[in-house]
């Protein structure tokens, strides 16, 4: 399979103290890590692309652990995920879908087996395209003050023949979290859930 | 009505190609967009309870509308997903009230099962911001042909006091599914997951 070409990263990083209500004790941070690659398959239909899919897997992982790195190496701060991408307008739906298994991959080996499934989000787009990441609790997905999302894009990206992919962290719940259900301290844990 | 309704835009998308190749029948998924006024706009208020029940409201109005533009019984629905935008004198949590604790339940009983979790995402924003509405199998989150994402705006919502609530739904997954992964035809439908 082709290999991966990067032309650009990005890596952004949101504090949040505060949103009217009371200042939060520790603000909650998002972080996420962009990187635009070639679409090895725009302008022409491919039928198998599978395999693109294991070639994508070291890029999944170094951009996970620059995450972690921006919230200082510490990859049990981790409390949210979410994953995106947006194709470029020569390439379609389906290659965004690629990144389903290297971007939950990445997740897991390097947060140290999170259990719920990495909530996700696709698009066809142009340069300045953004799109909002979902985000859930990393391992229960009903977790309700864990339920969230960022919003991110590139200026110049995607070009037509490019695919942007994105993964995002975060350290916490939403900084006013109080609509009940669910609390991270009554997670069971087993699958990936509740 | 608790909820004070401005506007209702319905956005109902056909994909007929893609990659150059007819889709046969097209996928079709449809998102139903109410734009509301926010009664905590402006001002710290601790109990969220009216935009608990309004969200209650919305879910059973917005899926029975996007079904209609589908021109489906709701049991014939494949994936979900809802998105709140919040204007700009709001906070996220208000969109977390709206979505979180109420919304899914009409949204189920419209749909008549949905096993699975309603992946979201929320965000704030001013008039035209683009919602990224998340969509994923309605009785089983890990079916890959399914996992996708519907892009709505309203050029003049939300404004700083009002928002936007979506709820999309599909009779479909990806237009050319080919990343492998867990298929429509293998869910068990129990768990929610697979």
């Amino acid at each position: 399979m082709p290999e991966v070409r990067i032309r650009k990263r990005v890596l952004s990083v949101e504090e949040i103290f505060h949103e009217g209500g009371p200042t939060a004790e520790k603000p909650l941070r998002r972080v996420a890590a962009l990187a635009v690659i070639h679409n090895p398959f725009a302008g022409r239909y491919v039928e198998d692309i599978e395999g693109f899919m294991d070639d994508l897997k070291p890029l999944g992982l170094e951009m996970a652990k620059s995450l972690i790195a921006a919230l200082g190496n510490d990859a049990k701060v981790v409390e949210g995920y979410g994953k995106g991408a947006i194709v470029g307008t020569a390439g379609e739906l389906e290659h965004g879908a690629l990144w389903h298994v290297p971007g939950g991959y990445a997740m897991r080996e390097s947060l140290g087996g999170a259990k719920a499934i990495v909530a996700s989000t696709k698009k066809v787009g142009g340069p300045g395209t953004r799109v909002d990441v979902p985000i859930t609790h990393i391992n229960a997905s009903y977790v309700r003050s864990h339920f969230d999302a960022m919003e991110v894009g590139m200026a110049d990206a995607p070009r037509a023949d490019e695919i942007l992919l994105a993964l995002v962290m975060t350290t916490g719940p939403r900084v006013h979290a109080r609509v009940g259900g669910l609390k991270a301290s009554e997670i069971k844990g087993d699958d990936g859930l509740r | 009505m608790k909820a004070k309704i401005r506007k209702i835009a319905t956005f109902l998308e056909e994909t007929r190609t893609e990659a150059g190749r007819q889709i046969h029948p097209p996928t079709r998924r449809a998102a139903a967009v109410a734009v509301i006024e926010n009664p905590y706009a402006g001002q710290y208020v601790e109990d969220l309870s009216e935009l608990m029940a309004i969200g209650e409201e919305l879910g059973e109005l917005l899926t029975q509308k996007a079904v209609a533009a589908l021109g489906i019984p709701g049991p014939s629905a494949e994936s979900y997903g809802k998105a709140a935008a919040v204007g700009e004198n709001g906070e996220l949590e208000h969109a977390a009230a709206v979505l979180h604790p109420k919304l899914g339940t009409p949204v189920r009983r419209v749909l008549g099962k949905g096993a699975a979790l309603i992946p979201s995402s929320k965000k704030r924003g001013g008039p035209g911001v683009a919602l990224d509405i998340p969509l994923g199998h309605k009785d089983a989150a890990f079916v890959r042909s399914h996992f996708d994402g519907m892009e709505v705006r309203i050029n003049d919502a939300p404004r700083a006091n009002e928002i936007m609530v979506a709820i999309a739904v599909t009779d479909s997954g990806r237009p050319l599914a080919r990343v492998g992964g867990l298929t429509k035809d293998q869910i068990k439908g129990e768990d929610g997951l697979r």
